[in-house]
């Protein structure tokens, strides 16, 4: 068995009185799919900041098995190692997507800029991977050269999902990708994720309140309250036999998970 | 401790559950207690006993599904054994890929996906390629009577008869050597019945073992090499 992916320590995170994260450790596989539920408030966001190192713990650490196989503390990068790591094999996708893309600059011209930031100069080559990854995730050639604040939300989301994934990189972290669409741009954006998570073998953190979205995405749950991780285990056994208290009300709480 | 007799795809061993339903008020509802049970390769183990007495508890706890109480379920993957019951998520979901299949009751939707693609998805899983995924699972859908015109549509807006018979060849797709079976024909007219006690047969034939719950006395009576009576370990039987 290879070593975890990435793997948390115990993670904590206080603001003043209240610990938004409280002692959270878990191990994260290559290729599996880990939801982090929980309602508005629970610490899922501040959990998710933690593992992306947007945020630094007051206590705890963070392991990544980088590319060439050596395990790092991230708090042990340099600002230019977080920086690549960020741009080639992490990606991020936003609920809100602009936060995620540049509005003002093409489709292609989003895409293409991961790929420069990665060192790729070639023009054509770079706008022929931008077509493909366009393609992948259902939006028109024929749109290439149109900036995202010409999109639909569906549209913004599934560009911000082909900037991030033309470095393929090895985990995503997500944090409510299908909030605020319709019901039925959310089932399209789901199955896409579905099927790129499992094509590319990607590692995923995902931070949903919505059970649903869980359940078809990811492998393994994580059940955050008031900052403690307080049951975890694979998706459909947390759901369809929830153990803790909090976990039994979530999961009754919803029409049809 | 012992551990898996030779042939032996499957080993129960005191397994018991409970659930407790905190928001009533931390009711505590036993369900079995005691089940001790093998299943061999090429084996049809049936569970038999009233409704309500466990019988679906006992296959979702051999899936994982379940969380078990107390009890080992060891499932024979190759020459060692991985207990079910205490095995880490990671892997169960690598056991679910490549040894140990499940038909429920009822197919889950996947919006959007054709009915032939969920049966491929479930093939290449258990690690086909694309072609020969696609070859299984149309054979799959032909053998179980699918007319060839539903086959690219999403399964969400076919008869409850239909989308059984494409959860039944998504089961079916993989190569699993030991398949849990809920009430698969329980929604299926007696020619299509027909066709799902045939492809038991040949599977069994091959050495698949199967634990499977049947209501249809017929079907039972033609697929089952042993019944495992489970109001014998029942909590709700004794209550």
């Amino acid at each position: 068995m290879t070593a975890p992916l990435l793997s948390a320590q115990g993670l904590c995170k206080r603001y003043g009185a209240i610990a938004a994260c409280h002692d959270v450790s878990f191990e994260l596989n290559e290729g599996e799919a880990l939801a982090i539920v929980g309602e508005s408030g629970s610490g899922k966001t501040t959990l998710l900041n933690l593992i992306g190192g947007a945020l630094a713990p007051d206590a705890g650490e963070v392991v990544y098995r980088m590319r060439d196989g050596r395990e790092r503390a991230l708090s042990s990068l340099s600002e230019a190692e977080r920086r690549a790591l960020m741009r080639s094999d992490w990606g991020f996708v936003h609920q809100d997507a602009a936060r995620g893309l540049r509005m003002g600059v093409s489709a292609g011209g989003n895409i293409g800029e991961r790929l420069m930031a990665v060192g790729d100069r070639h023009y054509g080559r770079i706008r022929a991977n931008a077509l493909e990854w366009l393609g992948r995730v259902e939006i028109a050639a024929d749109r290439i050269d149109d900036p995202p604040t010409t999109y639909s939300g569906g549209m913004r989301q599934r560009l911000q999902i082909a900037r991030n994934l033309v470095t393929r990189p090895r985990l995503m972290f997500m944090d409510e990708p299908t909030g605020g669409l319709d019901v039925s741009v959310q089932a399209r954006l789901l199955d896409l994720l579905r099927g790129l998570i499992a094509d590319m073998g990607l590692a995923v953190v995902l931070v949903t309140h919505d059970l649903a979205v869980a359940r078809l995405l990811s492998h393994r749950i994580l059940v955050m309250k008031e900052g403690e991780v307080i049951e975890s285990g694979l998706t459909d056994r947390v759901l369809d036999d929830p153990q803790a208290p909090y976990t039994q009300l979530l999961v009754s709480s919803v029409l049809a998970a | 401790m012992s551990a898996l007799q030779k042939g032996e795809l499957l080993r129960v061993e005191g397994l018991a559950k409970a659930f407790t339903l905190h928001l009533h008020g931390g009711a505590r509802l036993p369900v079995v207690h005691g089940v001790s049970f093998t299943v061999a390769a090429g084996e049809c183990v049936v569970l038999g006993g009233p409704s309500g007495v466990g019988k679906s508890s006992i296959l979702k706890m051999a899936f994982g599904n379940y969380l078990v109480g107390q009890g080992r379920i060891l499932l024979a993957d190759g020459e060692r054994a991985i207990d079910i019951a205490h095995a880490p998520a990671w892997d169960i979901l690598d056991a679910r890929r490549r040894i140990i299949g499940y038909v429920s009751q009822f197919l889950r939707v996947i919006p959007r996906v054709g009915a032939i693609d969920i049966v491929a998805a479930a093939a290449r899983e258990s690690g086909l390629d694309d072609a020969a995924a696609r070859d299984r699972a149309a054979s799959l859908l032909a053998r179980l009577r699918l007319p060839e015109k539903l086959w690219p549509l999403p399964p969400a807006t076919f008869s409850g008869g239909e989308q059984q018979r494409v959860n039944i060849a998504r089961g079916f797709a993989g190569d699993h050597r030991l398949l849990i079976l809920d009430e698969p024909t329980a929604s299926l007219d007696a020619v299509n019945r027909e066709a799902v006690v045939h492809l038991i047969a040949e599977r069994k034939a091959q050495g698949t073992g199967f634990l499977a719950i049947f209501h249809d006395e017929d079907v039972r009576a033609r697929v089952a090499d042993r019944i495992v009576d489970v109001s014998l370990f029942s909590d709700r039987e004794a209550a």
